[in-house]
């Protein structure tokens, strides 16, 4: 049987090809392997070992690339460093925005027991009961995070998140196409380098962009300033090459644009790509983010979700942690250890005074949310009456394409009767 | 002559489209920078963190794992039901078919949500039955939305070559002393194994493909797909390239395998009939 045989043939191929892979998998390195220099071993006087015993799978929900994992050989690998030190098995698993992390937490869908948002969507989940508040006994190492990165807008008290990284935007360029100095939001909209300048493609930070150009607080309060921001971002369509995401690496890396607002730390990453380019911070202010780990509440393994927080506040694997990211450490000890071209970096650690003139994103109410969001699909779709016709003219079209089908199906029918 | 010109080109044209993306995808897996726009050197590296990167492997493996056992299955419910069908007096046949067209042609968004609500609202009726009631969400639910989609597609390989194939094939086994399950495994399976065959093939693509419901139904498991999804942050990494790199030759292999094997298998039996003319 010739067919049996095939089917055989690719079973056994995919099968020998699945075994291969998860050989492949097994030799997670047992012990913490790090740069011979810096010390990983975590703090003695806490117990780490004690829920061992309990067979307790912790289900953690992080960013993409959001973590060490050790895949270069040298780095740690943070997870099976924890799972090595705890004998808690992580399942680590990622997402690419805020949004779809709430939506997955708030259908019900998953479980989760560690969960990395940005600061306004912690805030939003705090307001919503959605997390769980900490008990600050499991997590000593809180005593690591700076001063500035505590109380901050979203988390007045501390309760519910600890900082995991932290970041800014300011604008990207490239020093061979631009002449002028870098200094204000207003050369994102100057017709002198029409379509050479990328923009964000999400609406918080689009938004927050246009407010402070015009000297706006990135968080409005009526529905007045978002529309001054609004218009001010219809004013700049026409010079912007792109709204784009991580096209902003490749299009910035190959030369093929010479301005855009990112994130500091993706801006050293595509600096070592291409030297040519520099990071900018504008007069009027700008975005300053937090990252932070918080157990959502509903969690079954609350405990060993605080275990797995306190050591990713391990100096040593924040450190690891930073390296790979790229972006910026809350946790000061981790700080004092990185390399010295790091620690110096005005785009890493910017002075006080760059920091003092940030904001950080809060919690919007529901309408003003809303309205933001028609605001910027009406800029986007380029369509102020909106697109309340898309249904109707959808249905209608089906309409017809059933009743065609229907007349031309009797004609073929009366034809062939014949 | 112009015609034949205006061929060649578009027969070149056409599969540039095809395949230039393949190869530009496998050049970069050996890109030694992150670019995605300067080539600065060739390297392996990217394989080699491939191979340590325990996030994307586990992913990959639960692909595979997953569209291995949602096809199998699906191919057997399939070819099950595409039996009983028709079997079927024309009328139920015809409305059996087209219910299960529809989740053919529903968009897997819709798909997707819906089997979501359903596992969401399964597991707060069975919330009795405490820590068993979590586990739905996961690999359960997966595998049972996976086998959901694949279903129509075996049915609708399966059931045409039910019906093309000759209906005296049957009763003649079961006259010349079958009975009928025998009749079914040497007889009718025999024929239709080709779209039985093709059929897995295809639930196979599918699932491993899938990204829209596998992204509502997967709780907190991860498949291939969502897992590179979730890098676009970030930017994803050229580990992506080396893998996907592996997973195109090693299709390209079987499919070579199996037709060179089949050429030789032709000439043989070509060789043995000239044989046994002469």
């Amino acid at each position: 049987m010739k067919i049996a045989k095939k089917i055989a043939a690719v079973l056994a191929a995919s099968l020998i090809f699945t075994a291969l892979l998860s050989g492949f998998m097994v030799p997670a390195a047992p012990a913490l392997n790090a740069p011979a220099e810096v010390d990983l071993t975590p703090r003695d006087d806490y117990d780490w070992m004690r829920l061992s015993e309990e067979g307790i799978t912790l289900n953690v929900y992080n960013w993409g690339e959001y973590i060490s994992d050790g895949t270069d050989g040298e780095s740690l690998d943070v997870n099976a460093a924890f799972e090595a030190l705890t004998g808690i098995k992580v399942n680590y698993t990622t997402f690419d925005t805020n949004e779809s992390l709430y939506a997955k937490l708030k259908s019900g869908g998953a479980n989760y027991d560690v969960i990395i948002p940005s600061d306004y969507m912690i805030g939003k989940m705090i307001n919503e009961d959605m997390l769980a508040p900490l008990n600050f006994a499991n997590i000593p190492n809180f005593e690591f995070i700076g001063a500035e990165y505590r109380g901050l807008d979203y988390d007045k008290n501390d309760a519910y998140s600890v900082p995991y990284t932290w970041g800014y935007v300011g604008i990207i360029y490239n020093t061979t196409m631009v002449d002028d100095v870098v200094d204000s939001w207003e050369i994102l909209w100057s017709e002198k380098y029409k379509n050479n300048i990328l923009m964000f493609d999400n609406s918080r930070d689009a938004f927050a962009i246009a407010s402070k150009k015009l000297g706006l607080s990135l968080n409005p309060t009526t529905a007045g300033e978002i529309d001054a921001a609004a218009h001010e971002l219809m004013n700049q369509k026409d010079v912007v090459q792109g709204y784009v995401m991580d096209q902003i690496f490749d299009k910035m890396e190959g030369g093929e644009a010479a301005l855009a607002p990112y994130y500091a730390g993706d801006a050293i990453t595509m600096i070592e790509e291409n030297p040519d380019l520099a990071f900018a911070v504008p007069k009027e202010g700008t975005n300053f983010f937090v990252d932070a780990a918080c157990v959502p509440a509903g969690s079954k393994n609350q405990e060993a979700a605080e275990m797995y927080i306190n050591f990713l506040c391990e100096p040593g694997v924040s450190l690891e942690n930073t390296l790979y990211i790229g972006y910026s450490t809350p946790n000061t000890e981790a700080e004092e250890m990185l390399p010295d071209d790091w620690k110096n970096d005005p785009i890493a650690y910017p002075d006080a005074e760059v920091l003092a003139n940030t904001e950080t994103f809060n919690v919007l109410p529901d309408e003003l949310n809303a309205h933001m969001d028609k605001a910027w699909s009406d800029m986007r779709g380029g369509n102020a009456s909106g697109n309340g016709w898309i249904i109707p003219v959808a249905l209608g079209a089906a309409i017809v394409i059933v009743v065609l089908v229907v007349v031309l199906g009797k004609k073929r029918k009366k034809r062939n009767s014949y | 002559m112009v015609g034949k010109i205006l061929k060649r080109v578009y027969v070149v044209l056409l599969f540039s489209f095809l395949y230039m993306p393949i190869a530009v995808l496998i050049a970069f897996s050996f890109n030694e920078s992150k670019s995605r726009s300067n080539f600065t050197g060739f390297t392996l590296d990217w394989y080699a963190k491939l191979f340590r990167n325990e996030a994307v492997l586990s992913a990959l493996l639960l692909s595979l794992v997953l569209a291995l056992v949602a096809a199998a299955i699906a191919t057997v419910l399939g070819t099950m039901a595409a039996v009983g069908i028709s079997r079927m007096k024309r009328g139920p046949r015809t409305l059996i078919m087209n219910l299960s067209y529809i989740p053919i042609v529903n968009p897997e968004i819709i798909t997707g949500v819906s089997l979501m609500l359903l596992f969401v609202v399964i597991k707060n009726l069975l919330g009795f039955l405490g820590p068993v009631a979590d586990n739905i969400i996961g690999l359960p639910s997966l595998l049972i939305a996976h086998v959901t989609f694949n279903l129509p597609y075996v049915l609708f390989m399966v059931a045409p070559k039910l019906r093309a194939m000759d209906k005296n094939l049957y009763d003649a086994a079961l006259d010349l002393g079958c009975n009928e399950r025998q009749a079914f495994f040497k007889v009718v399976l025999p024929e239709i194994m080709p779209a039985v065959f093709s059929a897995f093939l295809i639930c196979l693509t599918y699932s491993i493909d899938d990204f829209t419901i596998s992204y509502f139904t997967a709780g907190n498991l991860q498949t291939l797909p969502i897992a590179i999804y979730s890098m676009t942050r970030k930017k994803v990494s050229p580990e992506i390239n080396a893998l996907s790199a592996i997973m195109f030759v090693a299709i390209l292999a079987i499919i070579l395998i199996a037709n060179y094997r089949e050429a030789a298998g032709e000439r043989k039996k070509q060789k043995a009939a000239a044989r046994a003319r002469a």
